[in-house]
């Protein structure tokens, strides 16, 4: 026999050993889950879903940072998503596998991916409010400040960016699901390339767009570093009412009242409830992400 | 039939009625989308170069005094931030800080500390311009960003007092310093969990690994933050028993949570792309499972694990809001890991909503964000090109 027993004694324990790694992560999530769930369920309520802050934000709701996040993520997959979904195309219709121009794009799609967040706050800052904003001050205002200073339009530009690569990644996944003998088919009866994609290859990859939006708004919700100077506030009385205004955000309302509030004991409930509330929106997200992905993956498989 | 019409974008002479109707109606669609299209797919790599020429363009006044209109609005700026500044950092501004910052006697970048830190090849670079830019506008009388740059290799960040001082020595060694924790809690467990789910587990506990991975994937690094600040920092300080209740330990757990996910995947993804063949060779030998899964298999993939853990290193090197919130926000240079520590991404973060635009410190936040740039740059790039080379040698056999 060549499998001796002390062998077998260290196989045991190194099988141990990967499996209570494995064990702690699991371990790690459930306690990160029940800890914020048993801190802020108490505070979960129609009202404090529905309702302002109060008192300097030491009482009453969350409904301006809920509303402000669900607008900056609308706006941004507006942004996002349509050119996502079009590089996505572009990677997997028309350019070559092994073309220059396609790995440079998936070296660059990649980058984006990895680049820090707070990097596109710095670049949205630049970019957006410095350059774009005060370029158009100076053009259609006259000089007065208008979208020269951070506001939901840029914020939310700047949010796309960073959820860019996470919506060409699954789509280009769920493009690469379309079987190519309807691509074949659809090309044999007269059809154009453009018609081709537009009737049969985009149909087909639905879901996976769908999955990108989703990964992208989950992304995008949760994130505060990208928006911490391109817009977001500390407290906004009113709701954003045009694409000029400043909002609030669950994420950063989390930051604020932990970190700089006045009385953090005495907000500690609201705390944990905003904490809940935006993991709650973040796993909904996620799942249905990964069950309609779970679903393209068995229809690749079949 | 399907070559023809596939070669229909180039327009050629018709032969048939039929053809002749779609193809003239539409072929200006076609060719206008693919330009569209393929228009839009540089944006990627426009956005990449964009984000370098911005990100640089608002550090580059700091080697170039030349701008006496950003002169005046600094000193304007400089004095009404110090109230703010006490605010933002309340309860973190540690009392060593403060006293560096009253024992002030304006040492330059001393030449030793430099030594010790020579890796980053960047500031060598940057004290390089330093020395340029200072003789350039010896007399032009912007001792502002002179005094920056001359102070930017010091350990002392104090940038708001009336001689504000840029040194990044601090951040930088905090920000490694936590890097160094974080992936040393979190590397070991994510490979050995990946190697557990590669090798070892069923198909169902699989099933509910992965998916439990995703979702801590999918967690904002905000909502990390705040259990560490909440729930971590006080078990840890329980169970170690530690002064400052924030520091850069906490700090890099945390962060490390965050990294997991990413370790995992990248780890998983290359063991599971090992062939079965060699799986199948190591076991005709006689190897047992966990011999194989060990000797075998992990070593085929390490330099896909090596690509899994630069990527996690250039995830913890930029996170912001745990950094904000689990790390204590004191500019420290110690090496002790339960000492309150700034990082870099931390620092853009705290500061730049209450800087002046244009100002010194403004523009310091900016080469800061450069250098993280570059950082992850770099890193990814090692991460795409070096590794994925490598292993792809490997598994085949050459």
């Amino acid at each position: 026999m060549i499998r001796s027993y002390k062998n077998n004694i260290k196989g045991i324990l190194i099988e141990g050993l990967t499996l209570s790694s494995a064990l702690l992560i699991i371990a790690i999530v459930v306690v990160m889950v029940t800890v914020i769930v048993i801190g802020g369920k108490d505070q979960l309520s129609w009202e404090f879903l529905t309702s302002f802050p109060e008192d300097g934000m030491t009482k009453g709701g969350i409904f301006p940072a809920i509303y402000g996040t669900a607008l900056l993520v609308i706006l941004m997959s507006i942004a996002a998503v349509p050119f996502g979904t079009i590089t996505a195309i572009y990677l997997t219709e028309y350019a070559k596998e092994n073309s220059v121009i396609a790995k440079t794009i998936r070296f660059a799609v990649r980058t984006l991916a990895v680049i820090p967040s707070i990097i596109y706050g710095l670049f949205g800052l630049g970019f957006f409010i410095k350059f774009v904003g005060t370029q158009m001050d100076n053009t259609f205002m006259g000089g007065e400040l208008k979208w020269g200073q951070p506001n939901i339009l840029w914020a939310s530009l700047t949010m796309a960016l960073l959820t860019l690569p996470v919506v060409i990644v699954s789509v280009e996944e769920a493009l690469k699901t379309v079987p190519n003998d309807l691509r074949a088919a659809s090309l044999a009866l007269g059809a154009t390339k453009w018609q081709t994609i537009r009737k049969v290859v985009i149909p087909g990859s639905i879901s996976g767009i769908m999955t990108g939006t989703i990964l992208a708004v989950s992304r995008g919700a949760g994130e505060v570093a990208p928006i911490l100077f391109t817009g977001v506030a500390y407290y906004v009385a009113t709701l954003p009412a045009s694409l000029s205004d400043q909002f609030m955000v669950l994420g950063y309302h989390i930051y604020v009242m932990t970190t700089q509030s006045a009385n953090v004991d005495q907000t500690m409930p609201i705390q944990f409830g905003t904490t809940l509330v935006l993991l709650m929106l973040t796993f909904i997200l996620n799942i249905s992400a990964i069950v309609l992905r779970y679903r393209i993956r068995k229809k690749k498989s079949n | 039939m399907t070559k023809k019409t596939k070669k229909e974008k180039r327009p050629e002479p018709s032969n048939s009625g039929l053809i002749d109707i779609t193809r003239k109606k539409f072929r200006w669609s076609d060719y206008l989308a693919e330009k569209v299209i393929k228009g839009t797919a540089f944006l990627s790599i426009t956005i990449i170069v964009l984000i370098f020429v911005f990100v640089f363009r608002e550090s580059v006044p700091i080697f170039s005094s030349a701008k006496p209109v950003e002169k005046t609005e600094t000193s304007a700026g400089a004095q009404p931030e110090q109230e703010t500044y006490g605010e933002v950092t309340d309860k973190q501004v540690d009392p060593e800080v403060q006293e560096t910052y009253g024992e002030v006697t304006d040492q330059p970048a001393a030449p030793e500390v430099q030594e010790t830190y020579g890796e980053v090849t960047d500031n060598s670079e940057e004290s390089g311009s330093t020395d340029e830019s200072y003789t350039v506008s010896a007399g032009s009388g912007h001792d502002d960003n002179q005094t920056a740059l001359k102070s930017l290799l010091t350990k002392d960040w104090v940038p708001v007092s009336e001689k504000p001082r840029y040194g990044i020595l601090a951040l930088i060694v905090g920000t490694f310093k936590i890097t160094f924790i974080s992936i040393l809690f979190a590397a070991p467990l994510a490979i050995l969990a990946a190697l557990y789910t590669a090798s070892f587990a069923s198909r169902r506990v699989k099933e509910i690994i992965k998916p439990t991975i995703e979702l801590l994937a999918g967690f904002p690094s905000v909502v990390i933050g705040f259990f560490a600040l909440m729930v971590l920092a006080s078990f840890l300080q329980d169970v170690f028993h530690y002064d400052t209740r924030l520091n850069s330990f906490v700090g890099g757990i945390a962060m490390g949570i965050a990294a997991i996910p990413i370790i995992f995947t990248i780890t998983e993804d290359a063991l599971t792309a090992v062939p079965k063949s060699f799986y199948e060779a190591s076991l005709a030998l006689g190897a047992s499972k966990w011999q194989t899964a060990f000797f075998v298999i992990l070593p085929a993939a390490t330099p896909g694990i090596f690509a899994a853990v630069l990527l996690g290193i250039g995830r913890v090197f930029g996170e912001t809001m745990i950094a904000l919130m689990a790390t204590g926000n004191a500019a420290q240079m110690g090496l002790n890991p339960f000492e309150s520590v700034r990082t870099l991404a931390a620092t853009i973060g705290a500061e730049m909503a209450e800087v002046v635009f244009g100002d010194t410190h403004y523009n310091v936040l900016f080469l800061i964000g450069s250098l993280l740039f570059i950082f992850t740059f770099v890193i990814n790039a090692i991460a795409e090109f070096y590794v994925k080379g490598k292993l792809m040698k490997r598994i085949q056999g050459k």
